[in-house]
């Protein structure tokens, strides 16, 4: 086979790879969008505050300690302790549970039946008021987050490809742990949706308030549960990021990455945030790849938002979303 | 307070009502300045089809709404099963064990026929979340008792043929009677339908009223119906209670009603002269 074309494929796994990462974050926002119409602008800094929540309960760091410190003239930011990665991430799920009451008990329980750019505004300042409370908690500086995933060169994807095609393949251990875990998230949501009394009435809610409620559904339970799988989402796309590049505040800003994938899937439907974050990343893989050098490079940067403009334009639905009719 | 016993009658076709399951006692409901409902009391008997009628913005669909806890009087109590309901929010009525269906159909479009019948046996559910997560045998157990249910309930208002259709790309009249099966899904105690035959044409309108009569006869529901097609409702119930402009202007067995004068003069017109 020609260099050229293995090279290609090679791009193109690696592609698929971060279009997962891609995925995870937008399937965060479509949770929440089609239970409540409302769309998350904070979706990305939850993923932030559950990875730094995550590295400061591992690493047993005292929450607030500048303040505590500031205030009391303490000294104190440690505990002493490490806690194992598979019980401080169950720590941290309580944490984003209790986020997800929170944020449904002092924000949009009061603004139900509001216009969505209201609730789009209050997102924002969810967002910037989750990015203060993670900074204060926490602090600032990037950390590093190690829950014990495979990092580096998978040696027998390198090693068989080697010997089969002549060109050893890079992919990277941790990528593929993120796209496993990936799948198995999206079977266990998919799982949880059509086959439950709780995933049921998700569902219901998405569809119809007035008759969700009317079959005894608590639209502020489902909500909270809603909030609460988001953060759970969050939680693991901050791992995988935080895992690959550490973690630091610019995590926040995956979450416009995530926009075009939404445009490109629809804003409503899960499937279609996951084939839409898989086409994103391998596209704008393959782009930089072929016409990157053309141009001179740099194409990562837009390459995703110039494909979802060209769909606003030609499918404004998305390749999954619900077809728009107007009636007249 | 009204003797329970006191309430039981026989109806003219033999059929014996027992108490009072519902009491309504002196419910105003105002929206700002405008009064929809003025000082109403009615009671609804166990196994009797009580209907509520009267012209366009008398406060039916009000009432049915206070009914099912979507809208909080003012004034008045609410008197369910022989105690005072505290004010409650909709999804809490509806575990209390009455259901309901919608004037203008509220269904969940994206479902099939069958997962929208599944979602009114949320109530009747009783695994959560964690077991149904971890206690898998337990939750499959209910899931299938509930399919089962379901599945009679279906066939009951032949729908089998429609049972994977997404409700979306029903017909209207199809519509009309997968809402009526959800809500029967739940076994309500109390089975409210706001305007059951509205839009429907003869056929589809002697169709609900057979349905309406059969679920009344063969599962014993009490079912309290909106109309304001007189005729139907007429052939129909028990009792009828009539409102005109938020006001009860006639109570009582359908020929009483119809030989109201207040009744005729609400629906015909009263000449000035």
């Amino acid at each position: 086979m020609p260099e050229q074309l293995l090279f290609a494929m090679e791009v193109t796994l690696n592609g698929l790879m971060a279009g997962v990462l891609y995925a995870l974050v937008a399937l965060g926002f479509v949770l929440i969008y089609k239970a409540s119409g409302i769309f998350n602008y904070a979706q990305g800094v939850m993923a932030l505050f559950a990875a730094l929540t995550l590295v400061g309960i591992m690493e047993g760091q005292v929450p607030f300690a500048h303040l505590i410190n500031a205030i009391f003239g303490t000294e104190i930011h440690h505990f002493g302790w490490h806690v194992p990665a598979l019980l401080a991430i169950f720590l941290t799920m309580v944490v984003m549970v209790a986020l997800a009451w929170a944020v449904q008990h002092f924000i949009f329980r009061h603004l139900v039946n509001q216009e969505p750019i209201l609730l789009f505004m209050a997102t924002i300042g969810l967002a910037f008021m989750l990015e203060g409370i993670g900074d204060i908690m926490w602090g600032a500086e990037i950390k590093k987050l190690d829950v014990g995933l495979p990092q580096g060169i998978n040696d027998w994807i390198d090693v068989t490809t080697l010997e089969a095609l002549g060109y050893g393949f890079f992919i990277d251990n941790l990528d593929i742990s993120a796209a496993i875990v990936a799948v198995v998230l999206v079977a266990a949501l998919i799982a949880f949706s059509q086959y439950t009394k709780q995933g049921r009435a998700l569902r219901a809610v998405a569809d119809d308030h007035q008759a969700a409620l009317s079959v005894g559904i608590s639209l502020n339970f489902i909500w909270i549960l809603v909030w609460s799988i988001a953060g759970f989402v969050a939680l693991v796309a901050g791992i995988m990021w935080g895992a690959k590049s550490g973690v630091q505040f610019s995590l926040s800003l995956i979450a416009l990455k995530a926009l075009p994938v939404l445009m490109l899937g629809g804003f409503t439907s899960i499937p279609g945030a996951i084939v839409g974050g898989l086409i994103i990343g391998v596209g704008e893989k393959l782009f930089e790849f072929g016409i990157g050098p053309l141009v001179g490079g740099a194409t990562e940067n837009w390459f995703a938002y110039v494909l979802a403009l060209l769909f606003l334009v030609f499918r404004p639905q998305g390749l999954f979303g619900e077809k728009i009719i107007e009636r007249v | 307070m009204k003797d329970m016993a006191a309430g039981n009658y026989l109806t003219d076709d033999g059929r014996q009502i027992g108490g009072v399951l519902m009491e309504m006692r002196n419910i105003t409901l105002r929206f700002g300045g405008v009064v929809a409902i003025k000082d109403i009391s009615f009671d609804i008997h166990e196994g009797e089809i009580r209907a509520i009628i009267g012209p366009n913005g008398a406060g039916k669909s009000s009432m049915l709404n206070v009914i099912s806890g979507f809208y909080h009087p003012q004034e008045g109590e609410v008197w369910f099963r022989g105690e005072k309901r505290p004010p409650m929010k909709p999804y809490q009525v509806a575990y209390q064990g009455i259901a309901r269906t919608f004037q203008n159909i509220a269904l969940f479009n994206g479902m099939s026929v069958l997962d929208n019948v599944m979602t009114g046996r949320l109530t009747r559910t009783k695994t959560g979340l964690l077991a149904q997560a971890i206690w898998k045998g337990k939750a499959e157990a209910e899931e299938t008792e509930n399919r089962e249910f379901v599945e009679k309930i279906i066939d009951f208002l032949e729908i089998q043929a429609i049972r994977k259709t997404p409700v979306g790309r029903l017909p209207y009249g199809l519509k009309k009677r997968v809402e009526l099966a959800r809500a029967l899904a739940a076994e309500p105690k109390l089975l409210l339908l706001d305007e059951p035959m509205a839009g429907m044409n003869v056929e589809e309108k002697e169709d609900m009223s057979r349905f309406i009569l059969d679920v009344n006869d063969e599962f014993g529901t009490t079912i309290a119906l909106i109309e304001h097609d007189m005729g139907v409702v007429m052939d129909l119930s028990d009792r009828v209670v009539v409102m005109d402009y938020g006001k009860k202007i006639g109570d009582g067995t359908p020929t009483e009603v119809r030989n109201n004068q207040e009744v005729i003069d609400a629906y015909l017109g009263v000449a000035h002269d």
